[in-house]
Formats: structure tokens, C-alpha cells, sequence
């Protein structure tokens, strides 16, 4: 079932001043359960087209639609809600609240959801324990390593019970043992409960194990390759 | 919800130093508009007490339309009744029957005006302390015909104790008012003017000078504390408002009301000023906070938190640095004032002798009103309100994708 649906994507930053094409035309389609890496050189416009995707900016000129949910209707604050309903994020630089704990952090995306104590502790929990951090769950961000903020993170994008999570550059600031940790936990969350995730990145390893590789060159769709599954593995 | 209190909480202390300097700034401040205010209003209390209390008295009472002109024909009754149940009243002390009126006074070669009043020997006493400015002879009473001359009066008629005083005037209706009389004791009034002219008589001996038995000018009233004027005050227009004119030292004493304005704008403006530096320093503060945080609330932003929440976390935020610093303030605040309460400052020099000469302890009192605590909080809440303003403008513009950056 596809979940994102992007047609004739155009993205100009500056239009007035000093014009930047960043996205020129992008076609793109994700179903569910997709484990799909956005590569290309720097400045090809991989966040630019994320940010689309999130709703997190507008394009100029273009639709995208997630969920069946054209999202350029939507208001700004139905917008915030939109994000908060549907889609998991999780930042280069992991973004966790530094005053909370692991646990607080998990916790908080499902208050601002409104749900109910119980429910969040149990969740907050579960989902710390699946990213392994069981035993780390009352440390504050300062006090856990780049790899275990990011699985916070992720945890925390998790939480919220998305349609889909999108990564922007998720292990940029790891190193290979946290990077290859972090890529086998996205990929048994893929697997065993059918999140979908879409991340940019510029490391090989991380493409390698994509089942899908977009790649963008100067804001156009290069290259759309479906990997097959044993070779991912 | 609990989690944005915690929040706010700690985020208030993720730069603690620069949270103690803030709070330390508006300590510092709060505790010296507290000292500042408590003492203005204390000693406007005292200026208050000790001129209302050298003469005119907090409230007066006339015959309606006397204040005007005082005319010496428009003189009221002196009923015994009225006037019981006018000491009968609460927060009234008691009441000075007074006969003033102006004589030509005169010895065979010299003469001058002066203002002459009739008064209880005691009761006078009682609120004006005159018997401790006696500098020769004895104090006047009440059923003796001795009178009390002021000493700049008697050196320019060149009288002294047991000499004789001749009173020359217009008494009650046009009738003539003449008297000799024996003068008791000599005083010396602090106020120059009325040094050099006054006559004090008992009461009785007034009016049959006046030619008006049992009759007043005024009743002054001696209240326990200035704060009950204007009660008092209504009470008695209440019950006796149609048939005298019922004055409080307001009105009596317009120009020591307007000094007292003129002074306190001078302290309204200092801590205006003093508030000013706060606020830039407060503001400062939450400019910061709000700064190296943009990243954070866009990323809170993406992930699915309203603005308005948001809004007020950083609301909760900054009302906790105001009511933080202020509830230091008061911590230290209270005990102190309540100490300067019990231990007025004393005065030294010229200063103090001239305020003990009109018979008043020489002292900068403080006052306790409970309203310099609720203005200093209102002050600091309301500036840290106004900070809110570059949090709020920023929230506003804050996009998310400024998180990425
Ligand atoms: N806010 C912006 N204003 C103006 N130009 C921008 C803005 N954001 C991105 N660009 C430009 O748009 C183009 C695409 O940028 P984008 O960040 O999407 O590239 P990227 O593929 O994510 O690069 P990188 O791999 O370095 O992260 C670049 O030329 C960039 O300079
Ligand atoms: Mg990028």
C-alpha cells in the first residue's frame, strides 16, 4: 500500500533574490514497510526532498501526499498535528530534550499525543528495552553515547506510533560500530514490525543495506533501484 | 500537565549560573525598592503624624462654611454630647475644643497682630506636647485666666511671666473684644511665624473675650493612626455631615499633601529607573534562553508540538524566574523591614535636634503597608511578562526547518 505519493516536486529557496533549484521534478512513490535510502552528492537536494516529505517545509510547486492526505492543505497547526500523528523523525544530531531522560524523552512525543500514563510508561519502556537500552533508561542524554542517543531517538520516533520514520543523515555523526548497530535495529524494527523508514546518507555501508536506493542528483530522481532482499542481508 | 512544570523547571537550570545572576539581580533590586518604599512611606507617615499632631489634628470639625473665610461669626455650639459621642467613636482619641480668632495685642507702646487661640489647657497638651516648650513660667489651666505667649512675641512687646497682656479686637458679631490678662508662661513655638504671634488662652477666658459662650471654631480630632482617617472621616460626614463641615488633614493641609506627592514621584521615578536596569538584565536573560534554544523548539515543532504549548512552557519558564526571585526577595524582604519596623533608623546632627524641638522622636520610621510588597511583585511580573515578548515573537516566525540547521 503506498504511503507516500510525491508528483512533479519543485523546490526553489530564494525565488526572489538568488534563485536555488533544489528539488526540479521529483516522482516518488513509498509503500508501506519500504526500507528506502535517499543518497546522492552534497547539496543534490536529499533534505530538501525529506523536509517535503515530513511536511516539515513547502514546495513550490508539486503535491505530495501522505497517507491520502494532500499536505499543502493543510493548516499550520493542523500541519503540527499532522507530523505528530504520522511521522517519526530522527535528526543527524539526535535532537533529544538534554533535562529528560532516555525514559522522559519516549515518554513526552506520547503525552503530546495525549495518552494515557499507563499506557506511555509501558510503551517508554517496551520500546527502550527493543532499541537496547534497558538498562540505560534514566540517563539523561549528556550521559549516553552518540549510538545510544540516536536509538533514543529512534525509540522516541517509534513511540508515537507513525505511519513511517524519517531519517536526514541518522548515523552523520556516528562511528562504523554505533553506525552498523543502529542500521540492524532499523532493519529488525523494519522486519518484525513493518515500520517503514526512509533516510538520506552519504555512507556506503548504510546504502548497502537498503532494500531501496533513490538517488537524486541536482534535484531529479538519477537512479531508482529495488534491491533484492538476500543482497541487502 | 505536571511534565511541563518539570520541564520548565529544569530547563530554568540548565545554565544555573546565569539563573543566579538573574535571580541575584532581581534580589538585589526588590530588596532595595522594599527598604526604599518602606522608609518613604514611613517617614510620610511620620511627616503626616508629626504635623497633624503639632496642630491641626487629623480631622476637623466646623460650622458649615467656616473653612472658607473664617468668618469669627460662623462658630458652632459646644455641646458636651456631641462631643462624647464623637470621642465614642472608634480609632477617635479624643477631641480639642478650640476658639481661634485674631486680636491687635498691646502693652502702652507697642502693638501687633496676632492669632489667638482659646483652648482645653490639657487636651492641647495631650497631642501637642506644649507644655514641653514652656522656656519661662508655668502652663496655662483651664479655669486660671493666665495666658501662654509665644517668646518671639513677648521679646517684641517686651513682656515677660506675670506681665500684662491687653487683647484688642472684633468679637462674635461685631461686638467689641477687649481683655487684660496675666501672662502664665512663655513659649517657644519651633514654626518662626507663629513664634513671633501667638496667643494661647483657656478656652473659657476665650470666649467671654470673643463674646461668645461656649462657642468654636473647630473640634480637632486626635485619631489613633493616620490609616484610620478615612473612615473616621465617612463615619462622621455619615452622622453629623449636614450640620458641620467635617474637614480631614487632606484637606486642611493641602501643601503637605502636595509635598508629599512631589517626593513620592521622586521615589516612584528612582524606582522606575531601578526597574528599567532589572528588566534589561531579566530580558537579556530570556532572550538567551530562548536563542541557544530555536533549534530545540523547531525540533519540538517538527516532532509534533504546538506552538501554543510551547508557548507556554516558555510562559511557565519565565513566570518561575519572577516568582523564584521574588520569593527570595520576600524571604529576605520581610524579616528586614520587620526589623527596620522595631528599629527605626535614629538621626543625628541638626536634623534630630530640630525634629526633637517640636517635641518628636528623631527618627526615620518604616512602614509595614502591605501595599510596597504587592507593587514590587507586581513590578517584576509584569516586566517579566514584557519579556515574554521576544520568546513569543520568535515562536511565531519559527520554522521547523530551522531546526536543521
Ligand atoms: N534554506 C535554504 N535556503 C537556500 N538554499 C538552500 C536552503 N536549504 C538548502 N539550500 C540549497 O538547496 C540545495 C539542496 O540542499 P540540500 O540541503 O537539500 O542538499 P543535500 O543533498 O541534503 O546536501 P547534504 O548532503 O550536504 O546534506 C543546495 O544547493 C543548498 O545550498
Ligand atoms: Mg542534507
Amino acid at each position: 500500500m503506498s504511503i507516500i505519493q510525491i508528483k512533479g516536486l519543485h523546490k526553489i529557496y530564494n525565488p526572489k533574490k538568488v534563485p536555488v533549484h533544489a528539488l526540479n521534478g521529483i516522482d516518488l512513490e513509498i509503500t508501506e514497510g519500504e526500507f528506502t535510502a535517499i543518497v546522492g552528492p552534497s547539496g543534490s537536494g536529499k533534505s530538501t526532498l525529506l523536509n517535503m516529505i515530513g511536511g516539515l517545509d513547502s514546495p513550490t510547486e508539486g503535491t505530495v501526499i501522505i497517507n491520502g492526505v494532500d499536505v499543502s492543505t493543510l493548516s499550520p497547526k493542523k500541519l503540527i498535528d499532522f507530523r505528530l500523528k504520522n511521522i517519526g523523525f530522527v535528526f543527524q544530531d539526535y535532537s533529544l530534550l538534554p533535562v529528560l531522560t532516555a525514559r522522559e524523552n519516549v515518554e513526552f512525543i506520547m503525552q503530546l499525543q495525549g495518552r494515557k500514563k499507563e499506557e506511555f510508561k509501558k510503551r517508554a519502556e517496551e520500546l527502550l528495552r527493543e532499541v537496547g537500552l534497558g538498562d540505560r533508561m534514566d540517563n539523561r542524554p549528556s550521559n549516553l553515547s552518540g549510538g545510544q542517543q540516536q536509538r533514543v531517538a529512534v525509540a522516541r520516533a517509534l513511540a508515537s506510533k507513525p505511519k513511517f520514520i524519517l531519517a536526514d543523515e541518522p548515523t552523520a555523526n556516528l562511528d562504523s560500530v554505533s553506525t552498523s548497530d543502529l542500521l540492524e535495529m532499523m532493519q529488525v524494527l523494519n522486519k518484525e514490525e513493518n515500520m517503514t523508514f526512509i533516510f538520506s546518507t552519504h555512507d556506503q555501508r548504510v546504502i548497502d543495506k537498503a532494500r531501496r536506493v533513490v538517488s537524486i542528483v541536482d534535484g531529479k530522481v538519477a537512479e531508482d533501484i529495488q534491491v533484492e532482499q538476500e543482497m541487502a542481508q | 500537565m505536571k511534565t511541563i512544570f518539570i520541564l520548565a523547571w529544569r530547563n530554568i537550570w540548565r545554565n544555573k549560573r546565569r539563573t543566579i545572576i538573574t535571580l541575584s539581580s532581581i534580589f538585589f533590586a526588590v530588596l532595595l525598592a522594599l527598604f526604599m518604599r518602606s522608609m518613604q512611606l514611613g517617614s510620610y507617615g511620620n511627616m503626616i503624624k508629626n504635623s497633624v499632631e503639632s496642630y491641626s489634628g487629623y480631622i476637623q470639625i466646623h460650622e458649615l462654611g467656616y473653612w472658607e473665610n473664617k468668618s469669627i461669626n460662623k462658630l458652632l455650639e459646644h455641646s458636651q454630647s456631641i462631643q462624647d459621642s464623637i470621642e465614642n467613636l472608634p480609632s477617635v482619641n479624643y477631641v480639642i475644643p478650640r476658639l481661634e480668632t485674631f486680636a491687635l495685642a498691646a502693652t502702652e507702646t507697642l502693638s501687633k497682630g496676632v492669632a489667638v487661640i482659646g483652648t482645653d489647657p490639657e487636651r492641647e497638651d495631650h497631642m501637642t506636647k506644649l507644655s514641653e516648650k514652656l522656656v519661662a513660667g508655668e502652663f496655662f489651666e483651664a479655669d486660671k485666666e493666665g495666658i501662654l505667649i509665644s517668646e518671639g512675641l513677648g521679646n517684641y512687646l517686651r513682656l515677660g511671666v506675670n506681665d500684662t497682656l491687653i487683647l484688642l479686637g472684633q468679637g462674635y458679631h461685631g461686638t467689641n473684644a477687649v481683655g487684660k490678662y496675666p501672662i502664665a508662661g512663655i513659649i517657644k513655638l519651633v514654626n518662626p511665624q507663629m513664634n513671633n504671634n501667638t496667643v494661647y488662652m483657656p478656652l473659657k477666658t476665650c470666649q467671654y473675650y470673643n463674646g461668645s459662650p461656649n462657642k468654636l471654631t473647630s473640634m480637632a480630632l486626635v485619631l489613633d493612626s493616620y490609616d484610620a482617617v478615612k473612615k473616621t472621616t465617612a463615619r462622621l460626614k455619615e452622622d453629623f455631615g449636614e450640620r458641620y463641615e467635617i474637614m480631614d488633614w487632606e484637606e486642611l493641609q493641602p501643601e503637605l499633601v502636595q509635598l508629599i506627592q512631589s517626593d513620592n514621584a521622586g521615589g516612584v521615578i528612582m524606582l522606575g529607573i531601578l526597574y528599567m536596569v532589572i528588566a534589561f538584565g531579566i530580558f537579556g536573560t530570556i532572550m538567551m534562553m530562548t536563542m541557544e534554544r530555536l533549534r530545540e523548539f523547531g525540533v519540538l515543532i517538527s516532532i509534533g508540538m504546538q506552538k501554543l504549548r510551547l508557548a507556554g512552557l516558555v510562559f511557565i519558564e519565565t513566570l518561575l524566574i519572577g516568582i523564584l526571585g521574588l520569593l527570595v526577595s520576600f524571604m529576605a524582604g520581610v524579616p528586614l523591614l520587620l526589623y527596620m519596623y522595631e528599629h527605626p533608623i535614629p538621626l543625628t546632627g541638626s536634623a534630630a535636634k530640630g525634629i526633637e524641638e517640636m517635641g518628636f522622636e528623631p527618627i526615620i520610621p518604616f512602614s509595614l503597608d502591605i501595599s510596597i510588597f504587592y507593587t514590587q511583585g507586581l513590578a517584576i511580573l509584569v516586566i517579566v511578562m514584557l519579556c515574554l515578548t521576544y520568546p513569543y515573537l520568535r515562536l511565531w516566525w519559527l520554522k521547523p526547518v530551522e531546526s536543521k540547521k
